[in-house]
């Protein structure tokens, strides 16, 4: 090869500058240089200037002034020139710039050149840069090479056609009977030229795909000549002959057998034929072997067909080759839906490449892994699954997390459920924020694994007490549910006995812990103030606690704390109801209106607890209501059922009897807080608290009202003495 | 479609850049720099199959690179390829250098980036494949020089 010496130089020239400064001032003299004889007149070594142009250009300096450069070089008689010419118009002009425009002549003079290889200069600039004005201007020049030439132009004419009909889409009926003429061609670039034509026309216009539906016979043959012939030399690639246009090919037939019945017949036998003799040793086979399979999937094939195609992707997965199972299992994510039963065959190998080495290997087995998860393999799926989020690459974990998330919430039993959420819950910060309320919702609603659920918490406690929504839930838990844990036993766990000493040698690990969040210490602390209902011996130690953190930094805690400091000592009778809790921060619903407030306290003091958790809209009759409180057009309504021994379900009702809007509107009980905005078009509200009297100590409420109406606020206190529904010693 | 053919080197220097869509020169540079960063965070044993970068198309395109010695081959192509068909063609490609360059190295492809590009003018053209057939494509190209030589020594 004769080397461009000039070039060679500059380029040995810029390696040889150490610094990124140096050789910048390198090429900064060259570029003058080049520019000054661009100026000139035409010299012998133009060729040369304008390559080290584009060798500047490809390292990623400005090179925008040869633009005009390259016009003359493509206009020059010279096959070296214009050679230099028309890369660099490639590499340099688009079809926004002006000077894209001043080349279409000179192409159009190359078309019609007596030198193949002008011609071939020529057409493979227009494809690569051809704007839509050149399109159209040259299409009939293009259509004429279609037909009369060489196979050489004919080959590189039939590609330009394709572009142009990106380009230009009515175009595409000019080539339609050219590209049909081709396909009776000989010599293989050619056919393969002709093949990716006809897919272009076929994917652009809908009644062009039904004309060439009647080719599928050609396009048989020609396959049958592929895959049946014996040795051809110069075609040959390990074996196979002409792979590439093998695998064109049949995408073809994929296309037009397509929801199509008679072409996918006509094509069955032939693709039986591939999918059974290619040789799968080598790369080549296997890639004639999935465009196959690909097809098979794609067209209305028979079912005995199909089975065999999902086999042999079955046996991709087993391959040694990363890249095949990767391909085989991108094909399988296609066809999960429509055959399922057909996949499921495949799981085994599946779940194990969730422990490929690979984290493209292992996105796509995760994406399939969810896609298969059904009722009958849910348990194995899940463990699986959960093994996978403990040990996957931090990029997948949000994803796998939401996935399992997803699967487990439309068939798992509420035991699995759980455990499935502890798992995620220990997943930590990748999951998303609403799993602490949802996990919590589901602990209540699953009341019989209650037992179950506080001791798998409590050693995850134990465990682990980093990742804080895992925390959150287990203080929650042994708060709520503390005289489970501390009675031992339990029917689905192995016993283990828990003093009250643990229990609060747990959360008091928490709360000094610099590890939890204001938001976790919350919890903890509330949780410490329950437990102080539910065990006997240990009350002095809580109240210590609890005192301690009467001085806390964090306003928040010391707020809390002082109040059930208060609590301990003026209110104790009132202690017990703080039994029965809420569950803080959960989705407000929509019929409220307004945001239900955190388990933040509220600012007008004395409060005690939230009981946000109790606030279902369910709309219950209240029994016998008997009117509370009634003043300035607001009136409070009180009515209660008995839901239990000890249970009581208390309802009260406000209602806006004035023609203002009433906002802020706050009610706060005893034991029940509930501070929320009154929607100014509702007229009333319906709270429903549950309170636990188990030692049937005298109830008593008082309810403060304090709302803004007009400007101005309102605050009432009224004591409720004597509940309906129940008798003077409130039994 | 072929969006892009890159080639370069295991510090991320480009030896060859062939974009088939037009983008600016900061773009192409970006390009480059975000493709040598996501490949040569490979493993050797992982699939050569990439999901592209924010740059260079979106979900539909894909990176398919290869790794030889101290060169990465990279092509970026649309679904509308077969992945393991571009394999091959790399290798159809690398194979085609080697008979015209004689046991190519990473100096002849810095020293004749120019022939580099006629080789691939004559493979891929406007983003599609045009010519697999190796002893064609060598055929084309040896006589395309001899008319350059025969110009140049009158």
């Amino acid at each position: 090869m004769s080397p461009s010496v000039p070039l060679q130089e500059m380029i040995r020239a810029i390696r040889s500058a150490r610094t990124q400064c140096e050789e910048r001032g390198v090429i900064q003299r060259e570029c003058a240089a080049i520019r000054a004889q661009f100026r000139q007149a035409d010299n012998g070594g133009r060729s040369h200037n304008l390559a080290k142009l584009l060798y500047v250009h490809m390292l990623g300096y400005p090179a925008h002034f040869g633009q005009m450069e390259c016009v003359r070089m493509i206009a020059s008689p010279r096959y070296s020139e214009k050679r230099v010419g028309y890369l660099g118009a490639m590499m340099l002009l688009d079809e926004k710039q002006d000077a894209s425009l001043l080349i279409t002549n000179s192409i159009k003079n190359d078309l019609a050149h007596s030198n193949q290889y002008v011609q071939s200069l020529a057409l493979c600039t227009l494809a690569c840069m051809g704007s839509a004005e050149m399109c159209r201007d040259l299409a009939p020049e293009i259509d004429r090479l279609l037909r009369a030439s060489n196979s050489y132009i004919k080959k590189k004419a039939a590609l330009c056609a394709v572009h142009i009909v990106r380009k230009v889409h009515e175009l595409g009926e000019l080539f339609a009977p050219a590209a049909r003429s081709l396909l009776s061609e000989k010599n293989h670039g050619v056919l393969h030229g002709a093949v990716v034509l006809i897919i272009e026309l076929c994917e652009r216009n809908p009644e062009t795909l039904e004309r060439f539906r009647k080719t599928v016979p050609d396009l048989v043959q020609i396959m049958k000549g592929l895959v049946l012939s014996g040795y051809s030399p110069e075609h040959d690639v390990a074996g196979i002959s002409d792979p590439f246009l093998q695998v064109r090919i049949l995408r073809l037939l994929r296309i037009l057998g397509r929801n199509n019945e008679g072409a996918s017949d006509a094509m069955n036998d032939l693709l039986a034929q591939v999918a059974t003799n290619t040789d799968s040793t080598k790369t080549v086979g296997n890639a004639v072997l999935y465009e196959t399979v690909l097809t098979v999937l794609d067209i209305k094939s028979e079912s005995g067909l199909r089975v065999l195609a999902v086999n042999i992707l079955g046996r991709f997965l087993l391959n040694n080759d990363r890249n095949i199972r990767y391909i085989a299992m991108t094909s399988l994510q296609k066809i999960v839906g429509t055959d399922h039963n057909a996949v499921q065959r495949h799981r085994g190998t599946i779940v194990d490449c969730l422990k490929d080495q690979d984290a493209s290997v292992k996105r796509r087995a995760l994406e399939l892994s969810l896609a298969l998860v059904s009722a009958s393999n849910i348990r194995s799926m899940m463990k699986e699954l959960l093994l996978f989020l403990s040990s996957c690459p931090p990029e997948l974990r949000a994803h796998a997390a939401s996935g399992i998330f997803n699967a487990a919430e439309r068939r798992v039993t509420p035991r699995r459920h759980t455990n499935v959420h502890v798992h995620l819950a220990r997943a930590g910060g990748d999951v998303r924020d609403e799993t602490v309320p949802n996990l919590i919702q589901l602990i209540t609603n699953a009341s019989e694994l209650h037992c179950y659920t506080v001791h798998k918490l409590y050693r995850a406690l134990l465990a682990d007490i980093s990742q804080q929504s895992l925390v959150q839930v287990a203080c929650w838990c042994i708060g709520e549910y503390g005289d489970l844990l501390l009675r031992g036993d339990c029917q689905e766990t192995e016993p283990v006995q828990v003093t009250e000493d643990d229990a609060l040698d747990a959360l008091e690990t928490v709360l000094q812990s610099h590890m939890s969040s204001p938001a976790t210490r919350g919890f903890a602390l509330t949780a410490t103030m329950k437990l102080s209902t539910r065990i006997t011996d240990n009350v002095d130690r809580i109240r210590s606690i609890v005192s301690i953190y009467g001085s806390c930094i964090d306003v928040e805690l010391q707020q809390r704390a002082v109040e059930y400091n208060a609590l301990f000592k003026k209110y104790d009778h009132m202690r017990y109801a703080m039994k029965k809790s809420t569950c803080p921060t959960l989705q407000p619903s929509p019929a409220f209106g307004g945001t239900a407030p955190g388990p933040s306290v509220n600012t007008a003091g004395g409060d005690l607890l939230d009981l946000l958790g109790g606030l279902e809209l369910t709309p219950l009759a209240p029994a016998d209501p008997v009117p509370v409180y009634d003043k300035g057009g607001v009136t409070l309504t009180l009515s209660c059922e008995k839901q239990s021994d000890t249970g009581l379900t208390v309802t009260l009702t406000a209602s806006n009897a004035t023609d203002s809007d009433i906002s802020s509107f706050t009610l706060q009980a005893a034991v029940p807080k509930v501070g929320l905005p009154l929607p100014p078009a509702d007229a009333s509200l319906l709270t429903m608290v549950v309170l636990n009297n188990p030692n049937k100590v005298n109830l008593k409420m008082r309810v403060r009202v304090s709302y803004t109406r007009l400007g101005s606020a309102f605050q009432d206190t009224v004591q409720i003495d004597s509940f309906p529904g129940l008798d003077a010693a409130g039994r | 479609m072929i969006k892009a053919i890159l080639i370069f080197n295991n510090h991320g220097k480009p030896r060859l850049s062939k974009f088939y869509e037009h983008y600016s020169e900061d773009t192409e540079q970006q390009i480059i720099r975000e493709t040598f960063h996501l490949v040569s965070k490979r493993d050797e044993n992982v699939c050569n199959f990439l999901e592209g970068g924010m740059l260079i198309g979106g979900s539909d395109y894909r990176l398919i690179y290869r790794h030889y010695a101290t060169l990465y081959f990279v092509f970026c192509v649309d679904s509308s390829e077969s992945e393991l068909g571009i394999l091959d063609l790399i290798q159809v490609f690398v194979e085609t250098l080697d008979k015209c360059f004689e046991n190519v190295c990473e100096l002849d492809l810095i020293f004749h980036v120019d022939k580099v590009h006629n080789i691939l003018a004559e493979m891929v053209m406007g983003g599609m494949v045009l010519e697999t057939n190796m002893n064609e494509i060598i055929t084309q190209v040896d006589s395309q020089n001899k008319m350059e030589k025969s110009e140049q020594s009158p």
